[in-house]
């Protein structure tokens, strides 16, 4: 198991950068920027919330392309790359959807509603999570490989949804921030100073966190498999 | 789509036939390929003929389908107003569970009788094999929602024959046979193959399901057009997804 020292010098850079940014990512959005005029401090949660669904949709649609390269190639660092995003993407949009409930309880008045966007993105979460058991149902490594990248790309279609059904549907209650709706056909961002200077730092500091938190996780994979084989050559000597 | 006289082969290299000289076995295996839509066609009648003498898929999914409206109806004490809104969730419901044991059991057959191998050895390309299944699988799924619109038209005093609401059952079916064709041809190489179709089905559907149960709601309800064309679009949208997708990566699901 040995990588090449600039490979790791550029993660150690990478991991230091993404525990900087988001230490001051949460500074802006605690500290810095102001409460919002209806909201309040409650709305200060929106910048990790929207962060950690940027993370996901990142870690997501690598899996898409993670999937893509192993059919075309068969090469298992595609596969370990894809499982490496499928957890990293779980992760987030957990994140997403705690912090969402945290802010839907004083704002809403109620921790979970059947609202559209909330029940896709909890669709998104559980497709993936299937992606997980389907990995752990298959035996033969080569056809679970074969398998994850096909679900893996299939399951995107979960992520789309979430991402187009607020803005085909009127009767949803969740805001958005950006790109058209129905009240508001042309598009537009409706967010500006602070708030917005706020927000693209964190979207930049959790796309940051992502890859590197998606890095490790390829790398404690290629360990853990690794040591498998260790353990399997030292019983064959026995 | 049109029939194709030369439909490309399948692109894995690694094919079942490699052990014998590759090129001139796939050369001839092109010139013999039976044309597209003729392979889907026979696939599907094959189904479809062995369904009618043995009866035993759809007797199972009708008569799961008459219980399972039976335990609708008691479970949720249908008054009169209660059903005109929750009629086309019974419907989309039973309709996906009845369907989920005809997708275990398509492909499971296949492989436990053997006749999988022979399916794949077939000269013909893969994605026929695809359509072919999903035409017998959205078949016996037409079957049980026709069944079910009629039972429960009867039962419920709720018409449900109208010609948008046929529309939307189609659409509906074509979109989960087609992610349920794909996805049970998967389940069927898992250890707990019946307990693992559902649970990677169902989030991959659910979108397909929301839209289906709203639009059908809103068409019930006599709603107007505003409240039920998008879910339709979105059915449409969705359901060309599942096909590119099926239609896509059949083929690297059943090589070996």
């Amino acid at each position: 198991m040995t990588y090449s020292a600039t490979r790791t010098r550029i993660l150690r850079g990478l991991t230091l950068a993404a525990a900087v940014l988001f230490v001051i990512g949460l500074y802006l959005a605690l500290f810095w920027v102001g409460p919002e005029k209806e909201q309040g401090a409650a709305q200060r949660i929106f910048y990790v919330h929207l962060g950690s669904f940027l993370g996901a949709f990142i870690a997501f649609a690598a899996t898409v392309v993670g999937g893509i390269a192993y059919l075309r190639t068969r090469d298992p660092k595609w596969d370990i790359f894809g499982l490496a995003n499928v957890e990293i993407g779980l992760g987030m949009s957990a994140i997403t959807i705690v912090t969402g409930m945290t802010w839907a309880r004083p704002i809403w008045n109620t921790w979970w509603t059947w609202d559209p966007r909330l029940t896709s993105i909890t669709i998104m979460w559980l497709a993936y999570a299937a992606y997980l058991m389907l990995r752990s149902g298959i035996e033969d490594p080569e056809r679970r490989r074969r398998f994850a990248a096909v679900y893996g790309i299939v399951a995107f279609a979960s992520v789309l949804f979430t991402i187009i059904i607020i803005r085909v549907r009127p009767d949803t209650i969740h805001p958005v921030v950006a790109g058209p709706t129905q009240a508001d056909p042309t598009g537009g961002f409706d967010v500006t100073g602070r708030i917005r200077d706020t927000l693209f730092f964190n979207l930049f500091s959790f796309a940051v966190l992502t890859v590197v938190l998606i890095w490790y996780r390829i790398r404690l994979e290629n360990l853990s498999q690794y040591v498998m084989r260790r353990k399997l050559e030292v019983l064959s000597e026995l | 789509m049109t029939v194709s006289p030369e439909p490309t082969t399948s692109p894995a290299p690694t094919d079942a036939v490699s052990a014998r000289p590759a090129a001139t076995t796939r050369a001839r295996a092109r010139q013999r390929l039976t044309p597209f839509w003729r392979a889907v066609a026979a696939i599907a009648w094959k189904d479809l003929r062995a369904e009618i003498r043995s009866r035993e898929l759809v007797n199972s999914m009708v008569l799961f389908t008459f219980m399972t409206v039976m335990v609708f109806s008691l479970a949720l004490e249908l008054d009169k107003e209660a059903r005109q809104t929750t009629v086309a969730g019974v419907l989309w419901v039973t309709v996906v569970f009845a369907g989920m044991i005809g997708l275990s059991r398509s492909l499971a057959a296949e492989k436990d009788r053997g006749s999988l191998d022979a399916l794949l050895l077939a000269p013909i390309d893969r994605s026929a094999l695809f359509f072919g299944k999903m035409i017998g699988n959205l078949l016996f799924v037409l079957v049980i929602a026709l069944v079910l619109q009629v039972l429960l038209t009867v039962l419920f005093n709720v018409t449900l024959i109208r010609p948008l609401l046929v529309l939307v059952v189609l659409l509906g079916s074509v979109g989960f046979t087609a992610a349920g064709t794909l996805l049970s041809s998967m389940a069927v190489h898992a250890r707990a193959r019946e307990a693992l179709l559902p649970i990677i089905l169902m989030p991959v559907v659910l979108p397909v399901l929301i839209s289906a149960v709203r639009a059908s709601t809103a068409i019930l309800e006599g709603l107007p057009r505003d409240d039920w064309f998008p879910w339709i679009q979105l059915l449409a949208v969705a359901d060309v997804i599942f096909l590119a997708a099926g239609y896509g990566l059949f083929d690297y699901v059943v090589e070996e």
